[in-house]
């Protein structure tokens, strides 16, 4: 038993691995211009070729890809710790309204800065994404102490989103000309227009993120069983608590702040995930959920871009088309374990 | 003063008030202690109030000298296992893994088994009799064999005392005796100290050192269980109005049926219950003698029938008794007897039978 289940994890992530690595082969190597593997690799190395196919190469696929797969896994890991936090399996950040929440400040934020034509900075996007974050993250507390149950929980996030989405649009609406084709491609959700430096950025702190999130594996493992059995085995709820909520908010603004809102990826990946490793266990499932949502985002974003090229559909498109269905899948799957 | 657990004017409750003050505890280790007492009168509480589920609302608990207040989570986790209602939630977790979660106040960083954890869940898992059903999913097991999976899970946290609220509910018979056994072999082995909620009496007689009463407001009584189980006494703790409960037989009875006896029933030695019960259901009310109050049969009688002509335990029956017993079929329409000879101390119910036929009362023999 043991033995055969060590085998299936390590297959389990030998597939993501491959999954990761493949598609990055594919985002980067297919485009309007399609640039081959050698030719890739002889522009990474930096022997001379093309100088078109380097720029394009260096300057848009390569970032973009990054932040895919930077922030794919980042999606899937806030919405496996929401999902754990509310022991609610279909909790993620776009359903709770977080991500509208941290779109809504981000949005607010950089029309008042742009009015008086200050820059604003990668770090000052985070910031302003993790406020709003934040924000709904507590309304959505306060709720989640009135209401019980699964579905009203997620109801109640729909709206908060809803309300954040609408201000998001009447800011939108009322924004100099030419910062609003900006804005919404973004409020929407979208991989474009990422730079090394943002890609440097969300790297840190999602790298940190991810470390921090590890190590608390184990007590994470407790708390899943319940907060009776998790406060016996002597784990600090409230300390857990407050770092779930801070780390799952600060995993959701730092998507929201690059990228904007991307519905799914959050829900769908940890149940994806799970079932291909068969366990919850958070020692192997915070890796495996980032690896899947990396596979899973670059694979949408490739879609994105590809399928009516050269216009490009929003993320979010692509990612509720296959998100959807598992979301619907699980909660079929929820229904039938509670009336067995 | 050596008591291993121990309170002092301990207040239980929520949000800061009061349900149930003052209790004091004092267990020695290795002590079974169990809380009887009707639904809602805050047994539970209490034990989480114990597990520090709860915040203590007054007083001071002592754990091996120590107050439990001032100890960290940690330390509490290696000494303190608790078996709750609530239901443990394990997705995609095998019997195994729930067992082996036990563990977690010994395992490094990351929760990883040793060899070491691995051979105490194994051992706590043969204790319980759950090694069959290790790789099965936890979710699709029976209660009983969830509730065994638990007790599993809390020895392998190699507690000094285990805090279970009414964990023998959802077993069987055969279940439930094995899993007081267990509880008993735990104490014998390794001197574990044993709190527990049971709705069980007769077994909250069985295996309890000592006997904690709540009654919704206060702690009634605290003794072994000899003093707890008076007469009369689990009447008044649990409000008992149909029905009765025999702190001596540890047994109940339905609600005796109501009116003036038709059927006067002849029995002793173990052999009338059954008579007394067919009758209770069947609503007929009955009268019963003659029996010794030491016969296995008086404690059935007296509370089903509705008269009992009751002779003095190792005495003989007088003649005053035989004639009251005579009155009494007098007045019933028909004789139950559950046996036709008799022995040489019960030669006057072989009377009243004779007495019955003589004056043309429909008798009945059974056997």
């Amino acid at each position: 038993m043991e033995k055969s289940r060590t085998y299936r994890y390590i297959a389990a992530f030998v597939f993501l691995g491959v999954g990761v690595v493949l598609f990055l082969a594919l985002n980067i190597g297919i485009g309007s211009v399609r640039i081959t593997i050698p030719d890739v690799l002889r522009i990474i190395t930096g022997r001379k070729t093309d100088e078109t196919a380097a720029k394009i190469l260096w300057d848009i696929r390569l970032p973009r890809t990054a932040a895919g797969m930077i922030l794919g896994g980042a999606l899937a890991l806030s919405g496996y710790l929401l999902q754990t936090f509310f022991h609610n399996p279909i909790a993620g950040p776009f359903v709770l309204g977080i991500s509208s929440g941290a779109k809504m400040v981000v949005a607010l934020v950089m029309v008042f800065l742009m009015g008086r034509s200050a820059r604003v900075t990668s770090m000052d996007m985070i910031l302003a994404a993790f406020v709003g974050a934040m924000m709904s993250m507590g309304f959505v507390l306060l709720l989640s102490y009135r209401v019980q149950g699964m579905s009203m929980l997620v109801v109640s996030g729909v709206m908060i989103g809803y309300i954040c989405s609408a201000v998001t649009e009447l800011v939108v609406t009322f924004a100099d000309d030419a910062d609003i084709v900006n804005l919404h491609n973004w409020s929407l959700g979208s991989f474009s227009g990422m730079t090394w430096d943002n890609v440097k950025v969300m790297a840190v702190v999602v790298a940190v993120t991810f470390a921090a999130v590890f190590m608390m594996s184990k007590p994470l493992g407790a708390y899943q069983q319940g907060e009776v059995y998790a406060q016996n085995m002597g784990v600090n709820i409230r300390l857990l608590r407050i770092g779930l909520v801070i780390l799952s908010s600060v995993l959701s603004a730092c998507i929201v702040a690059f990228a904007g809102p991307i519905s799914f990826v959050g829900i769908a990946t940890p149940h994806l995930v799970k079932k291909l490793l068969g366990t919850a266990k958070p020692l192997l499932m915070i890796p495996a959920c980032f690896l899947g949502g990396s596979v899973f985002c670059l694979f949408c974003d490739l879609l994105a871009r590809t399928i009516l090229a050269p216009t490009e559909l929003s993320i979010s498109t692509v990612t509720a088309i296959f998100g959807a269905p598992v979301v619907l899948w699980v909660m079929a799957k929820h229904k039938k374990e509670k009336a067995a | 003063m050596g008591y291993y657990f121990k309170t002092k004017q301990m207040s239980v409750g929520y949000q800061g008030k009061p349900l149930i003050r003052d209790i004091e505890i004092e267990l020695d280790k290795g002590e079974i202690l169990t809380l009887i007492g009707p639904n809602g009168a805050g047994k539970s509480t209490i034990l989480k109030t114990i597990a520090k589920q709860l915040k203590l609302i007054g007083g001071v608990v002592y754990l091996d000298k120590n107050e439990m207040a001032q100890m960290s989570g940690k330390e509490l986790s290696r000494k303190m296992a608790v078996v709750f209602t609530e239901k443990l939630k394990a997705e995609m977790m095998t019997c195994q893994d729930v067992a082996a979660t036990g563990r977690y106040p010994y395992t490094g960083r990351f929760g990883l088994l040793s060899k070491e954890d691995a051979a105490v869940v194994r051992e706590a898992m043969e204790l319980v009799h759950v090694t069959d059903i290790r790789d099965r999913d936890f979710n699709k097991i029976s209660d009983g064999q969830r509730q065994r999976v638990m007790l599993a899970r809390a020895i392998c946290q190699e507690p000094e005392i285990i805090i279970l609220d009414e964990p023998t509910s959802f077993l069987d018979v055969k279940y439930k005796l094995e899993f007081l056994s267990v509880l008993q072999e735990l104490r014998m082995k390794k001197g574990l100290t044993v709190i527990m909620s049971i709705h069980e009496l007769e077994l909250a007689e069985r295996v309890s050192d000592k006997i904690l009463c709540v009654n919704g407001k206060y702690v009634e009584r605290l003794g072994r269980p000899e003093e707890i189980f008076r007469r009369g006494y689990m009447k008044s703790l649990f409000g008992i109005e149909t029905g009765s409960f025999d702190e001596e037989s540890s047994s109940m009875e339905l609600q005796a049926a109501a009116g003036k006896p038709k059927v006067f029933v002849i029995a002793g030695g173990g052999t009338g219950r059954t008579i007394y019960r067919r009758l209770q259901r069947q609503g007929i009310s009955f009268a019963a003698g003659i029996l010794f109050e030491n016969d296995q049969d008086y404690p059935a009688a007296r509370a089903l029938a509705a008269d009992v002509i009751k002779a003095e335990s190792f005495e003989p029956i007088t003649d005053a008794l035989i004639k009251k017993a005579k009155e009494k079929i007098d007045c019933c329409e028909s004789v139950i007897s559950s046996k036709s000879s008799f022995g040489t101390f019960e030669k006057a119910n072989e009377e009243l039978l004779r007495y019955a036929a003589e004056t043309g009362k429909k008798v009945e023999i059974l056997s």
